[in-house]
């Protein structure tokens, strides 16, 4: 996997590499995981707002530049050179560096994700723990929005840094169980493993095509319970409550100017491109332009005396332009992320809750349960287990764990906190 | 090679970036102090007292049930990595790890159902809120909490 083309281009002989060159090597991926954060945000804030304005009926930036491309750019430049208002009330070492920490993890959560297939684009640490990392990675994003939101001493960023910390770890779990999913199977938590996992077969038995997970009955669950936490963990709606607008002005970044702010947005876009990587490489077959076998197509094509179809098939296929089938995923999500903000109203907070712990936590883990079955005892007792495990959840859930808060609207009682006139009103 | 130093290397110039950036707007941009630019917002009217307020406990309990359950979950992450092995080679020990497995996630499914059913998610308005539960209010509080006739008819 790592005897990529620029690899082998550039040294003749890629087996017995030096240290300093290994190192020189790490340095380029380390940049070009860096530069991927730095440039791409831009044009992803861009095609957010051309895209939310077509979706809107509405025309969207298109002054600056063709198509307005320049915008997202004249708008970081603005932003380095407004005013940076200090309030005076804040707690001022967390105050500066909570946007740090903030970005912080954007930069650094894809030290473990797989680009593509050649010695530029591997991982910048091929680790067996590449799941681990991304985990403890995205859980330090907390930090950096709860310290945002207590250090400016506004009571609407300590709102929403609480409910965003809240939020995180809820979400944060579920995510972790949903990773087992395809983690199982796999049998390693490097993420390079589950690539190639994902190149075998599909169910093992066609021969043409791939095995994203994303095909297989229990990766499918896993991932779109991938897809909702994923959603969730970048703030993004409809999860956006940390920073709903119309109750809490801004969220935790109430009282952050200039560029700090643009800090936090940029946070904000760097990890979903990120997590986009990451969902790409753990469903999504990685690399891998469609899920087809492409050298098994052909060899089958340059059988039947189809030469140039053969060589069409093998290129695409072939590690060359791997890297962008890869970004063409990550901007199919981010599309994805988009579409789900033009198109859904914000959860209400207990809803959230509810969705997390209720739903996606349990059904995660249940579904966890089901692949180790299969793993162990074949087909037959995965799809016995689901059906038997599904009625079970639903009469867990529904009948016997039916939440007292969803009483019927009219008992519920506002209560009147003045003393002198304590009494109840009914609402509805 | 260690197979960790990238990532030092990557923590490193991660940590360069975000701190320039976060500098450079302060030391590029302009600084016209007044009261009021540093006052906290909250949307235009005076700011009343501290934001360091009591906030619902609430926030704590989900974050307690967060560790306990990542605990949890974190145990597991180790036979990720051997399940498979042992079931392709047939090992005995495939099946005695798994059944283990099974009774550790009943006790899990058991400890998330205690956490629904317990209420510990749920929330809504309490409707047992009694205003002497509420400790002394402030004057400034009932002034301003005052409810309009209609509302308090229940129209």
């Amino acid at each position: 996997m790592l005897e990529g083309t620029a690899g082998s281009l550039l040294f003749a002989q890629a087996g017995s590499m030096a240290l300093t060159e290994e190192i020189l090597w790490a340095l380029l991926r380390v940049i070009v995981v860096i530069l991927f954060v730095l440039v791409f945000v831009p044009p992803v804030i861009w095609w957010e707002r051309r895209l939310l304005g077509w979706m809107q009926d509405r025309i969207g930036p298109n002054r600056a530049g063709p198509f307005g491309l320049l915008q997202p750019i004249a708008d970081g430049i603005k932003l380095f050179f407004k005013e940076d208002i200090t309030p005076s009330k804040i707690d001022r070492f967390v105050y500066f560096t909570a946007p740090a920490i903030a970005l912080l993890p954007a930069f650094v959560l894809g030290a473990t994700v797989p680009w593509g297939p050649n010695r530029l684009l591997t991982p910048v640490a091929d680790v067996d723990i590449g799941v681990l990392w991304i985990l403890a990675i995205s859980s330090l994003g907390v930090y950096g929005v709860t310290l945002g939101g207590w250090a400016g001493n506004n009571k609407y960023s300590l709102l929403g840094g609480l409910r965003s910390s809240a939020q995180m770890i809820s979400y944060e779990l579920a995510m972790g169980v949903a990773i087992y999913s395809v983690a199982l199977p796999t049998g390693s938590l490097r993420l390079t493993d589950m690539v190639s996992r994902q190149h075998d077969p599909l169910w093992g038995v066609v021969e043409w095509a791939q095995n994203w997970f994303v095909f297989t009955p229990y990766g499918f669950v896993a991932c779109v319970i991938f897809l909702i936490c994923m959603v969730a963990e970048t703030n993004r709606a409809p999860f956006d409550l940390p920073e709903a607008e119309s109750e809490l002005v801004a969220g935790f970044h109430t009282e952050y100017s200039s560029m700090k702010f643009a800090v936090f947005f940029m946070g904000e876009y760097a990890v979903m491109a990120v997590f986009g990587g990451i969902f790409t490489t753990l469903f999504l077959g990685g690399w891998s332009p469609l899920p087809l076998n492409w050298d098994h197509l052909a060899s089958s094509a340059d059988a039947s005396g189809m030469g140039w179809l053969a060589a069409t098939l093998a290129f695409i296929g072939s590690s060359k332009i791997a890297g962008l089938w890869f970004l063409a995923k990550i901007v199919g999500i981010l599309t994805f992320y988009i579409w789900l903000r033009a198109t859904l109203p914000r959860l209400r907070y207990d809803q959230l809750m509810n969705l997390g712990w209720k739903a996606l936590l349990p059904i995660a883990a249940l579904n966890f349960v089901i692949v180790a079955i299969w793993m162990l005892y074949g087909w037959i007792a995965f799809f016995g287990s689901a059906a038997v495990v599904t009625l079970a959840y639903f009469y867990v859930v529904v009948l016997i764990l039916k939440p007292r808060a969803s009483a019927k609207r009219s008992e519920l009682k506002l209560v009147d906190v003045r003393p002198d006139t304590a009494k109840t009103i009914e609402i509805g | 090679m260690n197979p960790y130093l990238p990532i030092v290397l990557l923590l490193a110039v991660a940590g360069l970036v975000c701190t320039a950036m976060v500098t450079l707007s302060w030391v590029l941009g302009p600084k016209k102090v007044t009261p009021y630019k540093q006052a906290p917002y909250e949307c235009g009217v005076a700011p009343i007292g501290n934001a360091r307020e009591r906030f619902p406990v609430k926030f704590y309990l989900v974050a307690m049930m967060f560790i306990l359950f990542d605990v949890e979950v974190v145990f597991l992450w180790s036979w990720m990595a051997v399940f498979k092995d042992w079931v392709e080679a047939g090992s005995p020990a495939a099946a005695y790890s798994f059944w283990g497995v099974m009774v550790y996630m009943a006790l899990w499914f058991l400890g998330d159902a205690y956490v629904i059913r317990s209420g510990a998610l749920e929330w809504e308005e309490s409707k047992t809120l009694a205003p002497e539960k509420l400790g002394p209010v402030r004057p400034s509080d009932t002034e301003e909490i005052a409810l309009e006739p209609d509302l308090a008819r229940g129209a």
